[in-house]
């Protein structure tokens, strides 16, 4: 699985930056960017947690 | 036909939810003070699906269907900004301040905030016991740290304070809450108008230069968002330290385990957000035929999310009358969720957790110098808290 993320619909709330700091990071202009979207088989269901705090819904997981 | 409950009630404790919401589970009718039949939500799972649909749950402070939970609500439908906005006009506002409010830039500001709060507890141990914690400390952290992010000066800051409170108090009427956000206006307008002639370096300099110049804003906009950053920046912030360190206080135990282990402070500190929920409860309207919770939702009904009660939630958060500094939960609702979740929201945890963290390091006696029945709690409808927080030590 892969986190796919849309700038589009991202308002810089900063959740995944707070959960994942390793796999998030926020643009100059305050959105979002993954820098690993790789998620490693077993930790999905964390990944899931985390992408469910953001409250712009602007990141999904991707087969 | 039976009487609706009324929606607010009054915190008996001011870290508890008002005890008569228990009976609203999840979504039911309840009567707003001025007669109005309103949606309350009080579940969780429920709180989000109307906060993460911005197109059926409606933000829009100047549509008339949108509920005033309190009279000053009224007064609040001639300011214009984004927290009363829905998308498009939402996103585009708020993406012009974002850059500075995200986690890198916000944490950037810790080393200042540290100075202060060092300052600040440097003038109350040389003062001496007894301390009321309100106006020495927990007001002034935010209220200059959101000075110094804007440009407002704070020598204005007995001004303005007062007159931020007359505009988040559940109490104050429709002619005070009208009167306050007058001032404030035409307090913002000369600031802006003077800031065009003599530029300095906050965040209304920035939007002034890359917005007001431009034609991205007008000037009255910018007023209406600073009053809105002014406003949100210092006056709920404080009402979480104060009330943060009454909640530790009273949880003697959750107390000693995070001394023992400062590693725990940004836990503890997202369950006192979880916890003591500030924003007591956040105003919709539906703007078309719904299903919530097995309920009919029809197009111009109201709603309210009842922010205390959603975070208090047992399908959400296990034993969640239980404060525990190490329970880890983040999905609260004491930010929002959606699209209008808080935008100065990691600016807030590191003040609450520099303020909290640096005051029981410093001052490891603090006691409240007052009974806690004996404190006096915000009223109904407005940020929650104490108003006053004597300590000794």
């Amino acid at each position: 699985m892969r986190i796919s993320a849309d700038q589009g619909r991202c308002l810089g709330a900063g959740q995944c930056v707070l959960s994942a700091p390793d796999r998030f990071d926020q643009s100059e202009l305050g959105l979002v960017e993954v820098l690993d979207p790789e998620v490693p088989e077993g930790d999905e269901q964390r990944f899931r947690d985390i992408l469910d705090l953001c409250p712009s819904q602007a990141l999904s997981l991707e087969a | 036909m039976s009487v609706l409950p009324e929606y607010p009630q009054a915190r008996s404790c001011p870290f508890h939810p008002a005890s008569g919401y228990a009976d609203y589970a999840p979504v039911s009718k309840v009567r707003l003070y001025n007669g109005r039949e309103v949606w309350a939500v009080t579940g969780h799972a429920e709180a989000r699906q109307v906060l993460l649909d911005p197109a059926t749950y409606s933000s829009d402070r100047v549509h008339p269907h949108y509920p005033a939970l309190a009279p000053r609500f009224e007064s609040a439908r001639k300011v214009r900004n984004f927290i009363g906005m829905d998308p498009p006009e939402h996103t585009a506002q708020r993406r012009m301040l974002l850059s500075s409010f995200t986690v890198k830039r916000t944490n950037a500001l810790r080393p200042r905030i540290q100075t202060l709060v060092d300052g600040l507890l440097d003038e109350i141990e040389a003062k001496g016991p007894v301390a009321d914690l309100v106006p020495d400390f927990a007001l002034p952290v935010p209220s200059i740290v959101i000075c110094e992010l804007l440009g407002v000066p704070y020598a204005d800051h007995a001004f303005f304070e007062h007159q931020s409170r007359r505009v988040v108090t559940g109490s104050t009427t429709l002619e005070e809450s009208a009167d306050a956000f007058a001032q404030l206006k035409a307090y913002l307008d000369e600031l802006i108008q003077r800031k065009q002639r003599e530029p300095g370096d906050g965040l209304l300099d920035t939007l002034i230069a890359e917005q007001v110049a431009t034609g991205g804003l007008t000037r009255a906009e910018l007023v209406d968002i600073a009053l809105l950053l002014l406003v949100a920046g210092h006056e709920t912030t404080a009402s979480a330290i104060a009330l943060g360190v009454v909640t530790l206080l009273e949880h003697p135990h959750q107390l000693a385990a995070l001394r023992s282990d400062p590693r725990l402070l940004p836990t503890a500190v997202e369950e006192l957000l979880r916890f003591m929920a500030i924003a007591d409860g956040i105003a919709r309207f539906a703007t078309a035929d719904a299903d919530l919770a097995g309920h009919r939702v029809r197009a111009g009904d109201g709603v309210v999310v009842v922010i205390a009660t959603a975070n208090r939630d047992g399908e959400a958060f296990p034993s969640p009358a239980a404060f525990a500094v190490d329970r880890g939960a983040r999905h609260h609702v004491s930010f929002g969720h959606g699209v209008h979740q808080c935008i100065g929201q990691n600016l807030a945890r590191a003040e609450m957790e520099i303020a909290l963290g640096t005051l029981f390091r410093r001052l490891p006696g603090l006691r409240l110098a007052r009974d806690l029945a004996d404190l006096p709690i915000k009223e109904a409808g407005g940020v929650q808290g104490v108003w006053e927080l004597p300590v000794t030590w």
